[in-house]
Order: structure tokens, then C-alpha cells, then sequence
């Protein structure tokens, strides 16, 4: 008898069930189906300009920064601006995701763009999320060219542009966005939800930022709800 | 529920082994306690409520205890006991004991339903919301495990000392935390439970209170006889004493006539 | 792993950790921090308890449907491209991870923080085959080097001091500088992140765990707070997830409901920083992530909880909320309870995997005070199944002879009220009569446990009981 086979016959031995009878699997089938929601919170519900205020205040909570854009072209100057502000070199690392390759970045001054993946030489990172959550101020990144997720992690300063009407109330709306995009039960390789930047409280439980992963976290949020 | 000739509802006292051994003042406080709240006590012959077994994992003779327990006290219109720990046995863990038991479940349930810890008895289901007594300084409060998080006692004991005559309440801080007495626990691992009431006794004199009031005398025993041993001068009661003016008396651990 | 289990030696365990001064000083700021900072977030949510409620009542659902949702998972798993493989015990487990990392001739392996790691010993094993595991969780990476077992679920250093930890790192990177500042938390923190940098560009497999597997998506979910176990699963050519069968939820909304809960009962955060669904490997077209994703699904005797006494343990999320809040946790820190899960839900869970013969202590330390149960985000009645465990022990007369036969005494008189209000009245007038100068004692015949560390009071002389009855004849 296989291991599978093992460890399924213990759960249903333990269970007292075959795992053939109908209404358990018709339970489970309309729940995989139908995924239904469950409570969600009344901050994750606000009207959308509400919400954008939510998606603010949770995402410095989290010890990350917002900026507020009218419009996608004002992403280069800003993220000129932000490195100048922080001493950081005039260089980022994105993927080919087209909302970033289409960006005036020539009126950014000086600033590098290079395209691709990190090899961990990287200092700073730019990604464009595929969602906010206000509720938490999480961002959502998908995996792939657009967005490799290695910028994600490896670089010490990450800057996500995420669009205003992309900023949901809660996850679960995320979630229907990414079932309709991918389709039913599919995923991309990797999903990051991420809020704040990286830290660690190992050392005495005294809080540091930029523990593996990014230091700084700063989000660009643009146009209108 | 029986309603007794005299239209006073009948409460049968279940005194609980330590205070029937130990202090018998607050026994009497109870009942000075629930008279005032318009009852009649009564006080039928009995034991223990049996937590020493089940707690050891007896459950065989927990259940024999238990159905004692629910037959001597069938008579009355409400139990009640001035302990969160013995009234959180008869009241939540009677019918677990129980369970898938037709006969007896129902008879546990009623009895469960019935049985009421003495403070929040007086609060509660009597409606008290002030007692007519005095105290002279200042006390502070532990709110012991059982009574707070199986039966919510927290409020009751607060409002009713807020209207002792004189009486000043600091606030103990981590009141909500285990004294570190526990049953048998406080004998199987010494160590561990003398280092828990010793923070205990730490918070109690960094309230500056003169006194430490409880509502249960297993955690009023272990804080006082630490309290002692430290040398300290804190007086440690349970709260129905002082609730009832009878805490005039020598304190748990005192020389002299309780 | 049998050797390491000191779960037997509970109460010598005990006694050291409270003589440790190092210890007991880093085990302040669990008392305080933790507690603070989980009740000032489930503070800011109305909605908490009601989540609690509906994390409970979802991995009830799924514990009761496990099998289907298994094979789902596995369907969904499979068709992502992803490799499953069982394991019945801990052995199975270690032996497929090496057959894996042995297909690739793995050198390194980076690894996630993974409880079910340290409860399989997979670094033990990886090592005595010559592959080189890392942690790669700052507090993981503090006990790895000084060849411990975590003393926390979420937080497996904290025990340690800065100076403990600055002292081990002077002790292990010999290739830095000696005259280097270690002083302050900043650069301890900055130090092991270099060393670790390097480990994570060089692994050839990463191992993580799972906090939740997905069955609606085949997905595995993690939830860390440095990053360290995305670097794991997106740098090397393999990313094996192990888990245990109960970490499955059908769907991603469910996941969703128990996220609301698990940062907020173990950190006091609103959401950790990194929430990670990772499904399958890298698609065709990615610049990066691994070639290769194997789950190792264990069940280690889990399976067998089912439908018992014990099943409810199997909610559990592992946010460390109820050792945060245990005052036996606070005194004698993780360790003492020998072996990899402590606190409450470690005293429930050891016995079940390890047997009650060897972790008896665990489920009878503990004053039953119900802190745990209070806050444990799922709801899992644990006071109520540590009772079910020294139940097992009287059952099977596990317990020490002295217990049981004071227990026998105590009940014979406990059943007999009369003879019970015969025996105390005797024994109060006699310990009255002693005390009666002192109104307290300070030792007493067979009562050392108490009167080592208390006094203990004088009786008032005459029972409650008969005062009343005498009252009442008068």
C-alpha cells in the first residue's frame, strides 16, 4: 500500500467514513465551486475615496510610505525624487510589466533603468502591483516577466506603483480579480501579499526593518478611484 | 424551581472544602451576604465539589462526587459558593462530565443552571448594587482565573466594593493573571508556582493597598502565605468579607480571632 | 529524534530554567510585549471575535472533509505542475527531502522557518548525509548555531540576549573582522543578514513549510516577516514545502478568514509583511523562482487525531498566542518542555506525537488558569484536552504512587460527607490548636511543596460546618 494510500485510509478510518458518500462530496465541491466569502471587516468596506485613506493609513502603519499621483507619467519623476531624498543612487531595476516600459522615464534625469530579474545586486527595485488591500494596506505582485518576483525581495528599497482603482477594500476582492484573470482553481507561480517592509524582532524582540528582504517600502498610488 | 412558603427563595450554601476547613468566616460572610440579598441558606451536609479527581484526571470518581453534589442540593431554589474555581466546576464542568448521559445530563444541566459563584449571585441574579458596610483603606483586587474567564465575575466584585464605606480600590496590575496556585498544581511543581505568586506579590505591593481581596481562598491562601513569607504587611481576605463587614477580624495567616 | 526529547525531565528542566538569569531576563518582554500588542490590535478590529468564530468553524469543516479535500488539493497541486509525496511518519519525510535534494547533488539548503522541520529533525538528517542545511529565520539561525530547539513557535530565539547572540556570532563568523561592533541590535541584525545573503544566492534547494495548503488552487501559503522564506523558495533550483495534513483550507477566502486572525494573535501585526501562495514552479515564460516544487504532506500520527479526543489540536495555526499568555510559559521559557512544541498547545500536542508516557508533565503543568484558551485564535479548548491527557495517565496509572494513593485517601473521605466532616474537624482543631499562636505555619509534615516557598495558614479551629450545625442547635 502506497504512503497515500495509508495516510487517506487513517483520516477516514479516524473519521469513520469511506469517502464516497454524497453529501460530503457534493460539501466539498460546492465550497471549492462557489468559494464563499466569509466576514469581512467593516474597514475593509469603505466608499473607494474612504478607502484610499484606509489603504494609506495601513500602509504606514506597516512602516511603509504612500505617494498620491494624478498620473501614471508622474511615476518616473517621482521615483527620482524619492531616491534623491533618501541618498540613494540614481539607479532601479524593473520586469517588462508594460504599464512600467510605457513611463516617460527619460524625465527622470540621470536615472538607470536597467530590466529583468535581481541577481541581488541590486539596491532599488520598481514593481507594479496587481492590487491594494485597504484593509490591511497589503499589496498584491504576481510572479512572471511583468513583475519577477526576485525584485520583490532582493533589492534594499522597493517602490510599487499600484492603480487607485486597483486598491480594493478587502482581499477577497483581490481574489475574484485574480480568479477572473487567471481562471478558476489557476494561480501564477507566486502571489506576494505584502505590507510594510521586511523585518525581524528575533534580537529581544526589538523591531528592525530590512531583515532579508527589503528596508524600505514605498508605494505609489495612481490616479483616481 | 420551587418557590418556598415564605416567597424567599431557598439557597443551599455549598461552603467549599477550604473555606469549611480553613476560614469559616467567609462561610458566614456568604451567608450574612445572601440573607441581605433576600434569601434563605441553608446548609445541607456535604463535601467537596471533587475538582482534586477530575483535575487528576479521575474522572470516575469526579462523576461519583458529582452526583452526590446534585442530589443533596435538588432541594434548593440556587446554589451558590463564594469561589469562582468550586462554582466553575458545578456550574461548567458538571455537565461536561456528563455528557451523552440521558439520565444524568439533564439533572447536571438543571443543577448547572441553578448554581451561581457568591458575587455574582448577589449582582446578578439578586440585583444587589451596593452593601451596607465600611472599610477603613485601601484594598485592590485579583481576579481569580475561574471566576473571571468561566463565569465573567470582574464587574460585580468592583461595583459592589465601590460602595463600601471608606473603602479605596488600587488597581492590581496583571490582575487577571494566575496567582500560580492551581489545585494540585501548586504542590506537583513548587518551583514554578512559587516564581508565578511571586510576581503575583510583587504586583500586589507595587498597588500600595493595605489589603489584597479575592474571591476565591485557594488563590487568597497561596498570595497571603507568600505575602507572609516575604515579610510583608498586606492583609489578604476574601472580597465577601469585606463586602459583608466582618473583616474586622485577624486575616488569613493572622494571629488572633478571624 | 528521540534523542532529544527531555520531556521526561519536565521538572529538572524547570528548576534550571528558572535559575538562569539570562533566561529569566528575556523572558520579561514575552510577558509584556506580546500580550500588549496582540490586545491593542483585536482591539482595533470590532469584527475579531467573530473571526475567531469563523476560523474555528472552518477548520472544523475541513478537518471533518479532510480526505476530499486532500485528494483535491492533490488534483489541483498536480495539474499546476507541481510533485506530491506522502509521508505516514517523520522517517518517510526526511528520507524523500534527501532523495530530493540528492537527485540535484544539493551542496546547500536554505530553509524557512518550519516547525514540522524541527519536529522531523531535517537539518540532523541532511547533515549527517553531507548537505549543509541553513536557517535562514533570524531566530532560527540563532539556535541553529548554538544547536538548539526553538523555545517559541513564532519566536525560536527569544530566549536569547543581544549579548548571547553577539557572543555566538563572534563564536561562528571567524572570517569578519574581530574588532567589529556587535553592540547594538542594528548591527547584529545586519551582520546575519550578509552571512545569510551569500547562503541564499549559493542553496541549491530551499526548503519552507506551510501555513496553509490551498485545496481549491493546489497552493501552499506562507506567512513570515523577513522575507527569508521567499528567498528560499525563489532562489534555488528546488522548493520543497513540508507540511502536515491539517494545514489545508478549501479556499482561498478561507485562507482569508484565518489570515485575519494569525498575525493579530501572534505579533500583534495587522497582517505579517510577507503573505506568500506559491503554486507549482516557475511557468515557461518567469525570469525566476524554482524549476522544481515538491510538498512533502506528513501525517506523524495527525491522522490519527481525527474523530478523538484530540481532534480539535488539529485547528491549531501555530501563532504562539497561547504560550504568550501561559504564566507556566513566563516562568520556566520553551525548553523545559523538552522537546519542539511548548506551552499549552505543546502540552497537548507532544504527548499525542511523542506519547503521554514521555510528555506526562507537559498537560499537568499548568494551573488551568484558561488564558490560553482565551485567546487561542481557533478556539482550541486546551486546558479541557490537557485534562483529557492526565485523564490517559490515571487510566493507565502513569502517575506517581504518591499522587495516586493521596488521591484514593481524599476520595474515600470526599464520598463520605459524614465521615469527611468527622476527619476535617479533627484535623482543624489539631492544626488550629498548633498554629493557633502564629496563624500561620511555616513547614509543615507533607506539605513541603507548599511551605518551601509559603506559609500556610492556621484553621480557624472549628469547621465551617459545625459551627452551623452548632449555631443551629443552639
Amino acid at each position: 500500500m502506497s504512503s497515500r494510500e495509508v495516510v487517506l485510509g487513517s483520516i477516514r478510518r479516524s473519521l469513520g467514513v469511506s469517502g464516497r458518500e454524497a453529501p460530503r462530496r457534493q460539501a466539498v465541491a460546492d465550497r471549492l465551486a462557489h468559494h464563499p466569502r466569509g466576514l469581512v471587516p467593516e474597514r475593509g468596506q469603505r466608499p473607494p475615496a474612504e478607502r484610499l485613506e484606509v489603504f494609506r493609513q495601513m500602509v504606514e502603519a506597516a512602516a511603509g510610505t504612500v505617494a498620491k499621483l494624478p498620473r501614471a507619467e508622474d511615476v518616473p519623476a517621482a521615483v527620482a525624487a524619492f531616491l534623491r531624498a533618501h541618498n540613494l543612487p540614481m539607479a532601479v531595476r524593473r520586469g517588462d510589466d508594460p504599464r512600467l516600459a510605457g513611463l516617460p522615464w527619460e524625465r527622470a534625469g540621470a536615472l538607470e533603468v536597467t530590466t529583468g530579474a535581481s541577481d541581488g545586486h541590486q539596491l532599488v527595485a520598481v514593481s507594479h502591483a496587481f492590487g491594494g488591500v485597504a484593509e490591511t494596506g497589503t499589496l498584491i505582485l504576481l510572479s512572471g516577466r511583468d513583475n519577477p518576483t526576485t525584485l520583490n525581495f532582493l533589492p534594499d528599497t522597493h517602490i510599487v506603483v499600484v492603480e487607485a482603482r486597483d486598491v480594493a477594500g478587502d482581499y477577497e476582492t483581490v481574489l475574484a480579480r485574480l480568479r477572473e484573470k487567471f481562471g478558476a482553481g489557476e494561480m501564477p507561480r507566486t502571489v506576494n501579499m505584502i505590507t510594510g517592509p521586511s523585518r525581524s524582532a528575533d534580537i529581544e524582540q526589538m523591531l528592525i526593518l530590512g531583515a532579508h528582504g527589503p528596508r524600505r517600502l514605498h508605494v505609489l498610488v495612481v490616479g483616481e478611484a | 424551581m420551587g418557590v418556598s412558603a415564605t416567597a424567599q427563595p431557598r439557597v443551599g450554601l455549598f461552603v467549599t472544602c477550604l473555606v469549611d476547613f480553613i476560614r469559616p468566616t467567609v462561610g458566614f460572610a456568604a451567608v450574612k451576604l445572601i440573607e441581605q440579598a433576600g434569601c434563605s441558606v441553608e446548609v445541607p451536609r456535604q463535601a467537596c465539589c471533587g475538582q482534586p479527581a477530575f483535575n487528576s484526571g479521575d474522572r470516575a470518581t469526579t462523576r461519583e462526587i458529582a452526583e452526590q453534589v446534585i442530589a443533596t442540593f435538588a432541594p434548593y431554589d440556587y446554589v451558590v459558593a463564594p469561589s469562582g474555581s468550586c462554582a466553575g466546576m458545578l456550574k461548567v464542568h458538571y455537565p461536561e462530565l456528563f455528557h451523552g448521559d440521558p439520565n444524568w445530563l439533564p439533572r447536571a444541566e438543571a443543577f448547572a443552571a441553578k448554581t451561581h459563584e457568591l458575587i455574582s449571585f448577589l449582582v446578578d441574579v439578586r440585583g444587589v448594587k451596593r452593601v451596607d458596610a465600611a472599610f477603613a483603606g485601601s484594598v485592590t483586587y485579583h481576579d481569580s482565573c475561574s471566576g473571571l474567564r468561566e463565569l465573567g465575575v470582574h464587574a460585580q466584585p468592583r461595583a459592589l466594593l465601590a460602595s463600601v464605606r471608606g473603602l479605596e480600590l488600587a488597581e492590581l496590575r496583571d490582575a487577571d493573571v494566575c496567582c500560580g496556585f492551581g489545585g494540585t498544581f501548586c504542590v506537583k511543581y513548587p518551583e514554578i508556582s512559587a516564581t508565578i505568586v511571586g510576581k503575583k506579590v510583587a504586583n500586589v505591593a507595587a498597588s500600595g493597598a493595605g489589603t489584597l481581596l479575592a474571591g476565591d481562598l485557594g488563590c487568597l491562601m497561596n498570595i497571603a502565605g507568600k505575602l507572609q513569607r516575604e515579610g510583608s504587611q498586606v492583609r489578604v481576605r476574601h472580597v465577601a468579607e469585606v463586602l459583608a463587614g466582618m473583616a474586622d477580624g485577624a486575616s488569613i495567616g493572622e494571629k488572633g480571632e478571624p | 529524534m528521540s534523542e532529544i526529547v527531555t520531556s521526561p525531565a519536565f521538572k529538572e528542566n524547570a528548576r534550571a530554567a528558572l535559575a538562569d538569569v539570562d533566561l529569566q531576563q528575556a523572558l520579561k518582554s514575552v510577558e509584556v510585549n506580546f500580550i500588549a500588542k496582540r490586545r491593542a490590535s483585536a482591539d482595533k478590529l470590532p469584527e475579531f471575535e467573530a473571526l475567531r468564530d469563523a476560523a474555528r468553524d472552518i477548520k472544523d469543516h475541513t478537518l471533518a472533509h479532510l480526505d476530499l479535500y486532500l485528494e483535491a488539493y492533490e488534483q489541483r497541486l498536480t495539474a499546476a505542475g507541481g510533485q506530491i509525496h506522502y509521508a505516514v511518519s517523520a522517517e518517510e519525510a526526511r528520507a524523500i527531502i534527501l532523495g530530493i535534494c540528492r537527485k540535484v547533488d544539493a551542496k546547500t539548503v536554505t530553509k524557512g522557518k518550519s516547525m514540522v522541520g524541527e519536529e522531523i529533525a531535517i537539518n540532523a538528517h541532511l547533515e549527517s548525509h553531507g548537505i549543509t542545511p541553513v536557517e535562514t529565520d533570524l531566530g532560527e539561525y540563532l539556535i541553529q548555531i548554538r544547536g538548539e530547539l526553538p523555545s517559541h513557535i513564532i519566536a525560536p530565539a527569544v530566549h536569547l540576549t543581544k549579548a548571547q547572540i553577539e557572543a555566538d556570532f563572534r563564536r561562528v563568523h571567524t572570517h569578519l573582522p574581530a574588532d567589529r561592533n556587535l553592540e547594538e541590535h542594528t548591527t547584529l541584525l545586519a551582520e546575519a543578514r550578509a552571512v545569510l545573503r551569500e547562503r541564499f544566492l549559493a542553496a541549491d534547494v530551499g526548503i519552507t513549510g506551510a501555513n496553509f495548503l490551498v485545496a481549491e488552487t493546489g497552493s501552499s501559503i506562507i506567512v513570515t516577516n523577513e522575507g527569508n522564506g521567499d528567498l528560499s523558495q525563489t532562489l534555488p533550483k528546488i522548493h520543497i514545502v513540508l507540511a502536515t495534513i491539517e494545514k489545508l483550507v478549501p479556499t482561498l477566502e478561507d485562507a482569508s478568514q484565518i489570515l485575519r486572525v494569525l498575525a493579530r494573535s501572534a505579533t500583534g501585526q495587522e497582517m505579517s509583511v510577507y503573505t506568500t501562495i506559491s503554486t507549482g514552479p516557475r511557468r515557461p515564460d518567469d525570469p525566476d523562482g524554482p524549476g522544481e516544487y515538491h510538498v512533502v504532506i506528513l501525517d506523524n500520527g495527525r491522522s490519527s487525531m481525527l474523530g478523538g479526543d484530540f481532534q480539535d489540536m488539529l485547528r491549531c495555526i501555530r501563532c504562539g498566542a497561547c504560550m504568550n499568555h501561559c504564566p507556566v510559559y513566563h516562568a520556566v521559557g520553551g525548553h523545559a518542555y523538552g522537546w519542539v512544541y511548548p506551552g499549552p498547545m505543546g502540552a497537548v500536542l507532544t504527548p499525542s506525537l511523542i506519547g503521554v508516557d514521555k510528555a506526562g508533565h507537559l498537560p499537568n503543568a499548568s494551573t488551568f488558569c484558561g488564558r490560553c484558551e482565551a485567546v487561542c485564535p481557533v478556539r482550541i479548548p486546551l486546558p479541557r484536552m490537557m485534562r483529557r491527557w492526565r485523564e490517559r495517565e490515571f487510566e493507565r496509572h502513569l502517575q506517581p504512587a504518591t499522587m495516586r494513593y493521596g488521591l484514593a485517601v481524599w476520595a474515600f473521605l470526599a464520598k463520605r460527607p459524614r465521615l469527611y466532616a468527622l476527619a476535617t474537624s479533627a484535623a482543624a482543631f489539631g492544626l488550629g490548636w498548633l498554629g493557633r499562636a502564629k496563624g500561620r505555619f511555616r513547614s509543615l509534615p507533607l506539605a513541603g511543596g507548599w511551605t518551601r516557598h509559603r506559609d500556610f495558614p492556621a484553621p480557624e479551629q472549628r469547621t465551617f460546618q459545625a459551627q452551623w450545625r452548632g449555631r443551629k442547635r443552639r
